[in-house]
C-alpha cells in the first residue's frame, strides 16, 4: 500500500459512507458554534421537526458581536444583542454547552477551541466560520461550513464532502529575527495567490514549521483560507501532544496516553504523494505588509507599493489600480513612509498570549505616536487576557498609550462597535484587508503583532528587525 | 429549496476578480437572524453612496450610478457574469442568500472559492465554471449587446448564447440531482442512520476519548 498523507489518515478515519461518485459522508467529532452563522440553522432544524444527533459534540460561544469595552451593561446595539440572545436561547433549548459573554472562558471561537482542549488531534472539526482552518494546527481536519451544512451536521453528525486534492507547503530553514508565523503566512499567499490553494487541503511542513510554537502554527493554518484552501494542517509532534496535557476537555490519565499514542501516528508517511508541492526558504522571508485589498497584495517591509503597469495580467492591472485608489496610495511609495491612524492587535489570527508578548516587547517603555488616534489590543479569550495581566502585559500596553480590551473578534470584521471610519488607515494583525472589512471605507494593512506594535510607536510602518 | 432546471436570463457583468463575500454582503447585515431579505443590501458598499445599516430603509439611499447593477440595461438580471475566484473570504451563507434574494439564479465565472461554491448549491443558485477565455468572450458580447441573455440548461449542462452557441459545463452528479429536484441533503443522509450509528460504535471502541 502506498504511503498516506496526514490528510488521507484524517479523512479515512471519518468515512461513514461513500457514494459511487466519491461523495462521502464524513463523521464530525467537534462542532464549534458562534452567534452569527447559527440562528438560521437552529430555526431550520426546528421548522423541520428534526432533533440534533449528538449535542455533546457542540460547544458555543458568542464572539463576533460582543463589545470589547465594559460589558456590565450588556450589548448596546439591539440587533447585535438579539443575535447573542438568540444563541443563548438556542443553546438552552438544545442543551448545548455555551461559554456566555461574561464567562472567563469566553473568547474567539478559534482561540477557545484549542485552549479548552475542545479541539484535539485527529478530530474532524467544523464551525460556521472560514477561519476554522486554524484548528488544523493540531493535526485535526478542520473545515469551515455554511449555515445549511451546519444544520445538516446538527441533524446527522456528518458532512457531505468530496475529498480535496492534497498540497504540501514546505518551509525549510530558520526564520530570521523578527520574522513570525504571520510573515510566513503572508509570504506564502504572496507566492501562490489567494486562489492558489483552492480545491486543496494544505499541509504545512518543513523545519521552519516544526520550529514554530503551537500558537504560530495556529496563525499559519488560520490564514490557509486566505490562500483559498478550506483546510490547513500541521503534523502532530511532541509539542502538539504536550499542548493538551491538563486542558479541561482533553483526556486525562491513561486515556491521555492512549490518545497520545494515536495522535503520534498523525503524520504524513515518508512515501506519501501530494498533488502539488511548494517550497519556501525560511531565511529569505522578511516582515510582510499588505498594500492592497486582497491578502495576496503583499510586499516586504523594505519594499515599495507596486506599479500596476508591472502587473502580470490585464485583469490584475485593473485590480491593482482599483486597490491603490481605494487604499489612497501612489505606486512607488516606500512601505516605511506609509503613516497610519489606528492599530489593531487581535483576531483569531494573532490574539494569543505569544502574540501579545511579541507586541508588548516592542512597545515596552515607549509611547504611541501622536498621529495614531487609537491603538487597541484585544486578547483572544478571557483566559488569554487573564494570563497577560498576570505577566503585566496590560500595564506595558496601557503605559504605551494602547487600549486594553475585553476578548472578541472586534475590529477584524467590525460587527461590534470597533471599526475604522472612512479613509482611516490601520496596521492590523487580522487576516483580511478586503474593501470595507474593518469598516466602510477603512484601509487595512495586514502585519504581524510586532510590526503592528512598532507602527503604533513610530506612526508609520517600520522594519521591526531594526526597531 | 427552489429547484433549478432551465433559465433564460438577462446577464449582468461584474468585471472584477476576487470578489469577496464581505463585498457581496457586508458584515452589518449578518446580524440578522433570518435567511431572507438580504437582496436590497447585495453589494451594498458598491451599490450605494452612503453606508447601509440593518433596519434602515434602502429606498431613499443614494445609488452609485457607476455600479453595474444600477444601470438601467441590467435591471432584472438573473445571470451574473464574474471573474476568477468569485466568493472568496468568509464562509457566510448570507452571500448566496443575498444573490438569490436579489434575483440571481446562476453565476458564471472562471473559478469560485470552495466554500461559496458549495453554499450556492444549498440555495438553488447554480455556480458555473467556464474557461477564462470563454468568460472573457461572454463579457465582451454582454457589454456590446443591450438585453444580452443566456440560456442555462442544468439537465443538459449547457449555457447557450443568443447566437445559438451551446457551451458545455461540468457539475457534480449528486449536486445536479439535488438542485434539479430542489432537495436538501438532510433527508438523504438520514437514510444512512444505521451506518452513522455503526461508525460511532466502532469509533467509541477505537478512540473512547472522543465520546467522553
Amino acid at each position: 500500500m502506498p504511503g498516506r498523507t496526514l490528510y488521507d489518515k484524517l479523512w479515512d478515519a471519518h468515512v461513514v459512507h461513500v457514494e459511487p461518485d466519491g461523495t462521502t459522508l464524513l463523521y464530525i467529532d467537534r462542532h464549534l458554534v458562534h452567534e452569527v452563522t447559527s440562528p438560521q440553522a437552529f430555526e431550520g432544524l426546528k421548522l423541520a421537526g428534526r432533533k440534533p444527533w449528538r449535542t455533546s459534540s457542540a460547544v458555543a460561544v458568542p464572539d463576533h458581536n460582543v463589545p470589547t469595552t465594559d460589558r456590565s451593561q450588556g450589548i448596546a446595539d439591539p440587533v447585535s444583542r438579539l443575535q447573542v440572545e438568540t444563541l443563548d436561547a438556542n443553546c438552552a433549548e438544545f442543551g448545548i454547552t455555551e461559554f456566555k459573554m461574561n464567562d472567563i472562558r469566553q473568547g474567539i471561537v478559534h482561540v477557545i477551541g484549542p485552549e479548552e482542549g475542545l479541539t484535539l488531534p485527529g478530530m474532524t472539526v467544523v464551525c460556521g466560520d472560514s477561519h476554522t482552518s486554524t484548528h488544523g494546527a493540531f493535526g485535526a481536519l478542520a473545515h469551515a461550513i455554511g449555515t445549511s451544512e451546519f444544520e445538516h451536521e446538527l441533524a446527522t453528525q456528518c458532512l457531505v464532502q468530496k475529498k480535496s486534492k492534497a498540497m504540501r507547503i514546505r518551509v525549510e530553514g530558520e526564520l530570521g529575527k523578527g520574522v513570525t508565523a504571520k510573515d510566513v503566512a503572508l509570504a506564502i499567499i504572496g507566492e501562490i495567490g489567494t486562489a492558489g490553494g483552492t480545491g486543496y487541503a494544505v499541509e504545512f511542513a518543513g523545519s521552519a514549521i516544526r520550529g514554530l510554537s503551537m500558537e504560530g502554527r495556529m496563525t499559519l493554518c488560520n490564514m490557509a483560507i486566505e490562500a483559498g484552501a478550506r483546510a490547513g494542517m500541521v503534523a502532530v509532534d511532541e509539542k502538539t501532544v504536550e499542548y493538551f496535557r491538563g486542558r479541561p476537555y482533553a483526556p486525562k490519565g491513561e486515556l491521555f496516553d492512549q490518545a497520545a499514542a494515536y495522535w503520534k501516528t498523525l503524520v504524513s508517511d515518508a512515501d506519501a504523494r501530494f498533488d502539488a508541492e511548494v517550497v519556501l526558504d525560511a531565511a529569505r522571508i522578511k516582515p510582510q505588509v499588505t498594500w492592497g485589498t486582497s491578502p495576496e497584495m503583499v510586499v516586504t517591509v523594505d519594499g515599495k507599493v507596486p506599479n500596476p503597469a508591472d502587473a502580470p495580467s490585464e485583469v490584475k492591472r485593473h485590480d491593482w489600480e482599483r486597490a491603490l485608489a481605494y487604499m489612497g496610495l501612489a505606486a512607488g511609495t516606500p512601505i516605511e513612509q506609509i503613516a497610519i491612524d489606528k492599530v489593531f492587535i487581535g483576531s483569531c489570527t494573532n490574539s494569543r498570549i505569544e502574540d501579545l508578548r511579541e507586541a508588548a516587547a516592542v512597545v515596552k517603555g515607549k509611547h504611541k505616536a501622536a498621529n495614531v488616534k487609537l491603538a487597541m489590543v484585544v486578547p483572544g479569550s478571557g483566559l488569554v487576557k487573564q494570563q497577560a495581566e498576570q505577566e503585566g502585559l496590560d500595564k506595558v500596553f496601557l503605559e504605551a498609550g494602547f487600549e486594553w480590551r475585553e476578548p472578541g473578534c472586534s475590529m477584524c470584521l467590525a460587527m461590534n462597535a470597533d471599526r475604522l471610519e472612512p479613509g482611516e488607515r490601520c496596521a492590523s494583525t487580522s487576516n483580511r484587508n478586503f474593501e470595507g472589512r474593518q469598516g466602510a471605507g477603512g484601509r487595512t494593512h495586514l502585519v504581524s503583532p510586532a510590526m503592528a506594535a512598532a507602527a503604533g510607536i513610530a506612526g508609520h510602518f517600520v522594519d521591526v528587525r531594526n526597531f | 429549496m427552489k429547484p433549478f432546471t432551465r433559465l433564460d436570463g438577462l446577464v449582468a457583468p461584474l468585471d472584477r476578480a476576487n470578489v469577496d463575500t464581505d463585498a457581496i454582503i457586508p458584515k452589518q447585515f449578518l446580524k440578522s437572524i433570518k435567511r431572507s431579505g438580504f437582496g436590497p443590501n447585495l453589494f451594498d458598499e458598491w451599490r450605494y453612496l452612503d453606508v447601509g445599516e440593518p433596519g434602515k430603509s434602502n429606498h431613499d439611499r443614494p445609488l452609485n450610478p457607476e455600479f453595474v447593477l444600477n444601470q438601467p440595461r441590467y435591471q432584472g438580471a438573473s445571470v451574473l457574469l464574474a471573474r476568477e475566484n468569485f466568493g472568496c473570504g468568509s464562509s457566510r451563507e448570507h452571500a448566496p442568500w443575498a444573490l438569490e434574494d436579489y434575483g440571481f439564479r446562476a453565476i458564471i465565472a472562471p473559478s469560485f472559492a470552495d466554500i461559496f461554491y458549495n453554499n450556492c448549491f444549498k440555495n438553488g443558485l447554480l455556480p458555473i465554471v467556464l474557461d477564462a477565455a470563454i468568460v472573457d468572450k461572454l463579457f465582451k458580447q454582454c457589454e456590446a449587446n443591450e438585453g444580452y441573455a443566456l440560456t442555462v440548461d442544468l439537465d443538459k449542462q449547457t449555457v447557450t448564447t443568443p447566437t445559438g452557441e451551446a457551451i458545455p459545463f461540468e457539475v457534480d452528479a449528486g449536486r445536479k440531482y439535488r438542485l434539479l429536484n430542489g432537495l436538501d441533503d438532510i433527508g438523504p443522509t438520514l437514510l444512512h442512520s444505521d451506518k452513522i450509528k455503526a461508525y460511532e460504535e466502532r469509533r467509541k471502541a477505537e478512540a473512547p476519548w472522543l465520546f467522553a
